[in-house]
């Protein structure tokens, strides 16, 4: 007695969350229905296997029919075949939509254009994330990179209106984009130590000051690309450390400043020889920046000169930010020091990204 | 030229990408109306073109407006090679016929191409301008109304309900012609769905003028169905009842029947009718369409006028040429089925047998006369013309009576006698126009006097290819037959009209089983006619008050007389008349009734294995089943319902679906205790070996487990009836012995039936015998059926009886289901449980996926099997899950459970529980603050009421919710339901009826994910389609939403698969209501809020 064909459709889209849930999340049909059995809270209603499946195939047939539509949002609130409140439709495509932390941080800053098999292969293979689950995801980041990469004006707001997203996962998308365009390294074993929420802030923060739309939110470009004539004026920024006497300067107004106030239980004079190392570091990042291939090594530049010869230190996070701000400051005092805007625009994105990346 | 037809092609979206290398389109549309043609410019390179086009005029006959659909194909341009078809879009124009409904089409509408689906949607305007005088308005049938609703519609009064009308348009199958040899499926399937569309506009057209001729504006409870005869033709067929609606003035919608009298008043018998004859010998002649209504004959004028069409009397002459057009049944008050057949050969009915013959020289005709005592034309000029029906009635003779099961069944002795009375039906369907039929399930209070019980009628036929498909005598006359029938039985139960009545067929290969059922019942002639609302009337039965919460109980026999054994009580309402012990219907629940309790779904499900075979043969097998069949379905029923302690069943459907190797049989219906009906007795298992210990044993659990689950039932469903004293109310009941007999089929010889009823007979119980594994497997199966679980109902009736408060939440849902079976040497009783199984299986499943509507009711859950091939048993339900409140006294508001998950029910329920929890008087209170209504008055009233009262407040904030977080989404959504309401709205009006058939074929059919991916994509595309048609329409709902054919052929090994599915309703515009306007009680205080609150909605 083979069951040669079962539907249920109703006029109004049929769904449970979990069982979407479960489908997102690359289970089969029927490892489904023992998630849901095991679950128990089927007990309650005496549902035999066969009910439970048969469900599972309706709301599985369903949502496959959906994923079409899901491709592009906008088309899911105006197509006529399946009738979705719309506060169903903002949970179809918000969960349809949402990544494992674990996978993105796999595939952050690689190119999106291929993902062959193979590597999500591996990837689902070391995150125990389920290879569908994991195609779904991205494919994901592919389509919307691909969508916003000929759009104008700002990312997250573009991402937001065409794959109609939550502002918080809109913002996660902008920052998966802009690290597959310029391509951050970031899976090098220093970095592993890094969150996908650590990545996505600083994303966040190079979008909002460093990029062309930064400076001017109409212009035509993407936010994706750094702003290249700021990456040049960066290079300005060398006579921090070529300039004998500006070093000096700066030095000893930091010193004014900090004295004191640091808790760290090491003196000044191990203070005055990271000093140096450090603010050449931090330079040296800055005025490398026009080169892609540094672009690239943006992170670990920072945890190599900076956040690792802290951490050796034993720093702790109030210490490095009070030293930071001190860094940044005592520049502004510096009389012949001419690149304030720049200076301050490099500093400001360096500081707080250092802040999320140093972690006790 | 009566009518000019404009239409405009706006734009498109989410077209399909038809160029690869550019992955755009090219589109254009061409605009198609009976043989003229309008093309858009190409609009290149987009998805979503902006056509913009000019007004497309179209300047056509009515006749054509009625028949054709306008027809929409969307294209790509290719200058190289040949156009490609997009897609389709078929419009129906006739809701733009009549003045009321929708004044323009406009709208997104899928673009659906047979092959691969709905691909992108297409936004057009259609308008018609009627230049019509009222003269040529009156030539064709435009303006006619149709409603699938098979009550009165809402916001309307029935001023007239003129009766029965019926029509069939035949034609070839384009799939079966030659061309289909070499044309694409998806030009073979565009002509069929053209085709279609044409006949049943056309059909509809022709349905419309009889209407016009018989004086009515309307037809209601329009049933059309199709027949995919195969080879021989494709038929459409439609039957509905013709009425003269009036429009209630707006403001009073809720109340439909201003008009209803009393009982008292409906006295009136026409003074015409009057001077009738009885029954027995109405003459076609005397009357027009609506004669048959006239006053019931009283008891001591008309004693046996009715019995030559008794079951009895056929057997009596069963002897040797019993043969009968059809297996025919008279399903009525009691396991009796057939009485004649297998109990009561010499029931002293009998001898009543042909005293009434009405002496018209008939008698020669024998078994034959009697049942159409109602056509007595002279026999011998008759046989002149049968040569000609001889050709296309190939099988008339070889249809077998249901009494000649007992008899000897000998076949096509007397071919002679039939053929006349052929033609004597040919002839008087000429001069009488109309059976005394209403396919009406619902009517108005004070309509429905009396109802006899379920008439129905089957008939097998040998399908002949139809030669000429302009007059389609053949299935005509096959259906004449089968009328005949239901009339001449409805006559025998003492009753003038039928009621919920319904056709269907089934067809496998080239045998058709033709079947119709309705309920024998006596209306009220005051809505037959015009007029007669102040004639004094005299007839007795009608100035006795019956008061209408029992008085369609009320046998409409005669005591003395009566057609079958049963037993009779006086009322235990009004105990002034008899009533019977059980009551069948196929009509819902009247409003009025007085029951307790909650109603409950009944199904008797039934196999029967059936040799394969050909032509007459095979015909004259399946006819032989068909009697068994019912009786035991019957039998089933009957067991269920005691089982569940209820004394009557509405809606009930029987289908019998033909196979190759199979028959099978599904009976549904909805069960209710009945308070004017005696009690139901208990079931008692009685053992045919006394003595065996082991077999008394077994007996003994059995019937504690019975016992037992009666109880249960009785608790699940508050079957709490007043506690009446069993006093014997005087019943004469004419067989005693006989009374509570039930017994099997399969027990045969009559000897031993009398003589176990003398055993068991005296008790008020039912009695099932345990004589057989048979037997076992079928109690076995009566205590398996589980009941739903906790906080759920269902019926196949329009409302649940017993519950009353329903909120607004509703999800309507098809559900299809196919077994293959894998063993080919199934017995009969492994067959039936799988059959059980697979109905059993579908409502658990229903339950199931349905649970976070708890408490909540499958609603008009209707079930339509099918053999699609051998081995193989197709199931369809379409049924709506409504939401209800738990609480029925509605104490507290705010303790509504919550349900999460699916349906729209969701968010509604959400929302009216954020406002519930503040109660109901902060509710009121910013009422009273926006519209600055006299609040205190108000809520009192609520309060006073307060069963009522629940829904509305829901109803009302919801709608205050709905407008403010739903405003944004671009595509309205559109409520369907297969009930002719939907709870907590009120119809404001109907734009027009929906009537679609489409066809969708797949040759990739692993790729859409089998069948199950192919079925489940289609009927959410048919839903889709049938969303925006009613949107475009202007409507937001779709009411008596039904699915009458799903027709699916597979072919897995070559990938392929074909499905057929046929939907119709009624578009609706409704509103919320507000909270004066549902509860009827506080309706006249609330006036003043009734304008202020709609204001504010």
């Amino acid at each position: 007695m083979a069951v040669e064909l079962d539907v249920f459709v109703g006029n109004t889209i049929i769904m449970s969350e979990e069982v979407y849930q479960l489908w997102l999340d690359g289970y089969t049909v029927n490892d489904a229905v023992k998630v849901r059995m095991e679950g128990g809270v089927l007990d309650e209603f005496d549902a035999k296997v066969d009910v439970v499946l048969s469900d599972t195939m309706d709301q599985y047939r369903t949502f496959q029919m959906c994923e079409r539509l899901l491709h592009s949002p906008t088309k899911l609130a105006n197509q006529l075949l399946f009738q979705i409140p719309p506060h169903r439709q903002a949970t179809l495509i918000e969960r349809y939509y949402a990544f494992d932390d674990v996978f993105v941080r796999e595939v952050l800053g690689k190119k999106l254009s291929k993902g062959t098999k193979k590597d999500l292969d591996d990837i689902s293979a070391k995150t125990g994330v389920m290879l569908k689950s994991c195609r779904r995801q991205f494919d994901n980041f592919k389509r919307v990179f691909k969508v916003v990469e000929e759009l104008k004006g700002p990312l997250v707001e573009n991402i937001r209106q065409h794959f109609l997203l939550s502002d918080k996962l809109a913002r996660d998308y902008a920052a998966i984009v802009f690290f597959a365009n310029n391509r951050f390294e970031t899976g090098k074993r220093k970095l592993q130590y890094l969150t996908f929420q650590d990545l996505a802030f600083c994303a966040g923060q190079l979008i909002n000051n460093w990029t062309v739309g930064a400076v001017d939110n109409m212009v035509e470009d993407m936010d994706v690309d750094l702003d290249k004539d700021f990456l040049q004026e960066l290079k300005e920024l060398k006579v921090l450390i070529t300039d004998k006497d500006l070093l000096d300067q700066h030095k000893r107004y930091k010193h004014l400043c900090l004295d004191g106030k640091l808790s760290t239980l090491f003196g000044k004079q191990r203070l005055l020889m990271r000093w140096r190392l450090i603010s050449r570091g931090l330079v040296n990042i800055a005025t490398k920046l026009t080169n892609t291939k540094d672009v690239r090594d943006f992170f670990i530049d920072l945890v190599e000169k900076f956040i690792e010869p802290c951490r050796s230190d034993h720093w702790t996070a109030a210490d490095m930010k009070l030293y930071l701000t001190h860094y940044t400051n005592s520049a502004h005092i510096l009389d012949t020091f001419k690149y304030q805007v720049v200076w301050d625009r490099y500093m400001g994105v360096i500081k707080s990204c250092i802040f999320k990346m140093y972690h006790d | 030229m009566p009518g000019k037809l404009k239409a405009k092609i706006v734009a498109g979206r989410h077209l399909p990408v038809m160029d690869r290398a550019s992955d755009l389109t090219d589109a254009f549309v061409e605009v198609k109306f009976g043989n003229t043609t309008f093309k858009t410019d190409v609009y290149p390179k987009s998805l979503n073109p902006q056509w913009n086009s000019e007004w497309f005029k179209f300047e056509v006959d009515d006749e054509d407006l009625q028949d054709e659909p306008l027809q929409i194909t969307v294209l790509d341009h290719d200058t190289y090679s040949a156009n490609d078809a997009i897609g389709k879009v078929y419009i129906d124009i006739d809701p733009l016929l009549y003045s009321e409904a929708a004044s323009v089409i406009s709208g997104w509408f899928p673009i659906y191409d047979t092959i691969h689906g709905i691909r992108g949607e297409i936004n057009v305007l259609v308008k018609v301008e009627l230049f019509n005088d009222l003269n040529r308005f009156r030539q064709s049938s435009c303006g006619v109304k149709f409603f699938c609703t098979t009550s009165i519609p809402k916001g309307y009064r029935a001023a007239i309900v003129h009766g029965f009308v019926e029509e069939l348009v035949v034609n070839e199958d384009p799939e079966y012609q030659w061309i289909d040899r070499i044309r694409t499926p998806r030009a073979s399937n565009e002509a069929r769905q053209r085709l279609i569309f044409l006949m049943s506009g056309e059909l509809q057209r022709k349905i419309g003028l009889k209407v016009l001729e018989m004086g009515g504006n309307a037809v209601v409870g329009y049933l059309q169905c199709f027949d995919l005869e195969g080879e021989s033709g494709l038929v459409v067929r439609a039957i509905g009842t013709a009425c003269t609606l009036e429009k209630l003035s707006s403001g009073s919608g809720t109340h439909t029947h201003p008009n209803t009298a009393p009982a008292s008043n409906a006295c009136n018998s026409p003074s015409k009718d009057g001077k009738e004859p009885v029954f027995g010998e109405d003459l076609p002649s005397s009357s027009g369409p609506s004669t048959p209504f006239r006053a019931l004959p009283t008891s001591s004028s008309s004693p046996p006028p009715f019995s030559p069409s008794k079951p009895c009397s056929r057997q009596s002459s069963s002897s040797d040429t019993d043969l009968s057009l059809t297996p025919k049944t008279e399903m009525t008050q009691s396991p009796r089925l057939r009485p004649g057949i297998f109990l009561c050969p010499s029931s002293p009915i009998l001898s009543t047998d042909t005293l009434s013959l009405p002496g018209s020289g008939t008698l020669g005709c024998g078994h034959y006369s009697g049942l159409r005592a109602t056509t007595p034309p002279p026999l011998a000029s008759t046989h002149s013309d049968s040569a000609l029906l001889r050709k296309s009635v190939s099988f008339t003779e070889d249809l077998l009576l249901a009494a000649s099961g007992m008899g000897s069944g000998s076949m096509g002795k007397d071919a002679g006698p039939l053929k006349t009375l052929l033609r004597q039906q040919t002839q008087t369907a000429l001069e009488q126009r109309e059976f005394p039929f209403f396919t009406l399930t619902s009517f108005p209070s004070g309509f429905l006097l009396h109802v006899g019980g379920v008439v129905s009628a089957r008939s097998v036929k040998l399908l002949d290819r139809i030669h000429n498909p302009d007059e389609p005598e053949t299935r005509d006359a096959w259906w004449e037959e089968i009328r005949q029938e239901i009339k001449s039985h409805a006559k025998a139960l003492g009753c003038h009209a039928v009621v919920g009545y319904s056709e269907s067929t089934s067809i496998c290969e080239e045998v058709c089983i033709l079947s119709a059922s309705g309920t024998a019942a006596i209306l009220n002639p005051r809505y037959m006619r015009e007029g007669c609302l102040d004639l004094g009337g005299s007839d007795q039965r009608f100035e006795d008050p019956s008061p209408s919460s029992c008085g369609f109980c009320h046998i409409p026999y005669d005591e003395l007389n009566m057609p079958f054994p049963a037993q009779l009580t006086y009322c235990f309402h009004c105990r002034r008349q008899k009533v019977p012990d059980v009551l069948f219907t196929t009509i819902d629940l009247p409003s009025d009734a007085a029951i307790a309790g909650k109603g409950c779904f009944i199904q008797a499900r039934l196999c029967r294995l059936k040799k394969k075979g050909q032509g007459e043969a095979n015909a004259t097998a399946i006819s032989n089943q068909l009697p068994f069949m019912e009786y035991e379905l019957h039998t089933q029923l009957m067991n269920k319902l005691k089982l569940r302690s209820m004394n009557a069943l509405f809606g009930l459907r029987i289908q019998i679906s033909v196979g190759e190797n199979m028959l099978l049989g599904l009976a549904s219906a909805t069960g209710v205790y009945l308070t004017a009906l005696p009690a139901p007795g208990g079931i008692q298992i009685a053992g045919k070996t006394p003595g065996d210990l082991n077999t008394e044993q077994h007996i003994l659990n059995i019937q504690k487990r019975i016992n037992d689950t009666i109880a249960k039932n009785k608790e699940f469903y508050e079957v709490n009836p007043p506690d009446l004293t069993e006093e014997v109310v005087g019943s004469p009941i004419p067989e005693p012995r006989l009374r509570s007999r039930l017994f099997r089929s399969h027990s045969e010889s009559s000897d031993e039936l009398s003589e176990l009823d003398l055993s068991h007979g005296k008790k008020d119980a039912f009695v099932l015998e345990v004589d057989d594994t048979d037997a076992v497997e079928d109690i076995h199966s009566l205590l398996t059926d589980a009941s739903p679980p906790k906080g759920f109902y269902s019926c196949n009736t329009e409302t649940m009886p017993g519950i009353y408060n329903w909120t607004s939440a509703l999800q309507m849902f098809t559900s299809v289901r196919v077994l293959r079976l894998s063993n080919a040497n199934l017995s009969n009783q492994a067959l039936n449980k799988v059959f059980t199984d697979l109905c059993e299986n579908l409502l658990k499943s229903f339950y199931f996926k349905l649970r976070s509507m708890i408490p909540c009711c499958l609603s008009h859950l209707v079930f339509s099997v099918a053999v699609p091939e051998e081995d193989l048993i197709q199931v369809a339900v379409t049924a709506v899950a409504m939401t209800f409140d738990k609480d029925q006294t509605q104490e507290k508001p705010a303790e509504k459970p919550i349900t999460k998950g699916c349906s729209e029910a969701e968010d509604q329920l959400q929302f009216s529980l954020e406002l519930c929890t503040d109660s109901s008087s902060i509710n009121s209170q910013s009422s009273s603050k926006n519209s600055g209504v006299p609040e205190s008055s108000h809520l009192s009233t609520r309060v006073s009421s307060l069963e009522h009262s629940s829904p509305l407040t829901e109803g009302r904030s919801r709608s205050l919710r709905s407008s403010r977080s739903f405003g944004g989404s671009s595509v309205s959504v559109v409520k369907m339901t297969p009930l002719s309401f939907l709870p907590g709205t009120r119809i404001v009006k109907y734009v027009g009826i929906i009537n679609m058939f489409f066809i969708r074929e797949t040759t990739s059919l692993r790729e859409e994910g089998g069948v199950s991916g192919f079925l489940h994509s289609f009927v959410a595309e048919v839903f889709a389609m049938v969303r925006a048609h009613v949107a475009a329409l202007g409507g937001n709902a779709v009411v008596s939403y039904s699915m009458k054919d799903c027709v699916l052929m597979e072919n897995p090994n070559k990938n392929q698969c074909q499905c057929l599915i046929n939907v119709s309703g009624d578009a609706v515009i409704y509103i919320r209501e507000t909270d004066q306007e549902v509860t009827g009680s506080t309706a006249n205080i609330g006036l003043s809020c009734t304008s202020s609150a709609d204001g504010a909605t």
